[in-house]
């Protein structure tokens, strides 16, 4: 075991978690963090299920350049989300937006919730099984004449 | 004395039953669509009926004029994207000169991602359809233009309007199925 634990740290080190390139940082540190937080939540458009931050695609490479290309001009951070959203869709954002197509995204889980809560609710309430009720006079007589004694009140 | 109690409804048990249906249904009509041959990376372009972005793109050394959008007014165009890396742009390049051969519609090119040598060797040896050509080294224009892979195809009105984007590469049946009929009627 104590042999594979350096290959496993080298394998957690090493990869997609140095997609971003020495040449590619920009000299202020404040602008190169806000250009790593918009980097993450954005789509790389070739591999799909990867931020441009982590992905290793050229086409990865050449967003996270305009990006830093775009917060250096003077955009804000809303401003470089929005550019990028003119022009590939929603889809580029990892985290759905809220607007009138991602409602049921957003609070369908809750409205499943809520349904469940109350189905829950209702269930509870409700005493188990079916309420006893009084036998009739002829059960009352058959069980009498089963047993041939009085019933126990 | 009657002393059967009201039966539950069984409609509350049939919701998550409908609930599933209903899931089932959206999501097998579009594994369905798959298996057809629906590409699932094709992202619908939201640039449709928007005008090209600007941009000016610097030609090949030697092989004048380069590309800039606002040139392109007043003739229907096709504005491909390639590379010479690029092996389904390959396949598709026969037809491209097939299409300037007829004088069937301008295309413009842009070198996506690619040196100039390359490019240059590369339409050198598989010939030259396009009318204008501007080098896209860092993706300027193809991240302007929304693009996520190559061969990417626009049809460009006679306003510089965006009309269709054929995402992969422009086949004889695309032609003549979709492009064709867009271009006749964008050129009336």
């Amino acid at each position: 075991m104590k042999r594979v634990i350096p290959f496993i740290a080298v394998l957690c080190l090493s990869a997609s978690t140095w997609a971003v390139q020495p040449d590619e940082r920009l000299n202020d540190p404040a602008k190169e963090q806000r250009a790593r937080e918009v980097s993450k939540a954005l789509r790389c458009v070739v591999c799909q299920n990867e931020t441009i931050d982590d992905s290793s695609a050229e086409l990865a490479r050449d967003m996270r350049i305009l990006v830093r290309d775009r917060i250096t001009a003077g955009d804000s951070n809303e401003q470089v989300l929005a550019y990028m959203v003119q022009r590939y869709g929603d889809f580029v954002l990892l985290k759905p937006r809220m607007t009138t197509e991602t409602l049921v995204l957003w609070f369908g889980p809750l409205l499943v919730l809520v349904i469940g809560a109350l189905m829950a609710v209702r269930r509870l309430r409700k005493p188990a099984g079916i309420a006893p009720t009084a036998l009739s006079e002829a059960e009352t007589q058959e069980l009498k004449s089963m047993t041939n004694r009085e019933p126990q009140p | 004395m009657n002393t059967t109690t009201p039966k539950p409804s069984r409609l509350p048990f049939l919701i998550p039953l409908l609930v599933i249906a209903v899931l089932v249904g959206i999501f097998g009509k579009r594994l369905l669509d798959v298996s057809q041959g629906a590409d699932p990376h094709l992202l619908p372009s939201v640039l449709l009926n928007t005008p090209l972005p600007e941009f000016n793109l610097a030609a090949l050394p030697g092989r004048e004029p380069g590309l800039i959008t606002a040139e392109l007014n007043g003739e229907v165009s096709l504005v491909n994207v390639w590379g010479s890396w690029c092996v389904a742009c390959l396949a598709e390049h026969p037809f491209l000169m097939e299409l300037k051969k007829n004088n069937a519609v301008a295309i413009h090119g842009i070198a996506w991602r690619d040196s100039p040598e390359a490019s240059l060797q590369w339409l050198a040896k598989n010939g030259d359809p396009y009318t204008r050509i501007g080098q896209d080294p860092r993706s300027v224009a193809a991240i302007a233009l929304g693009v996520t892979g190559a061969p990417e195809t626009f049809v460009v009105d006679k306003m510089g309007v965006i009309r269709y984007k054929q995402i992969g590469p422009v086949t004889p049946e695309v032609w003549q199925t979709t492009l064709a009929p867009l271009i006749a009627q964008l050129n009336k």
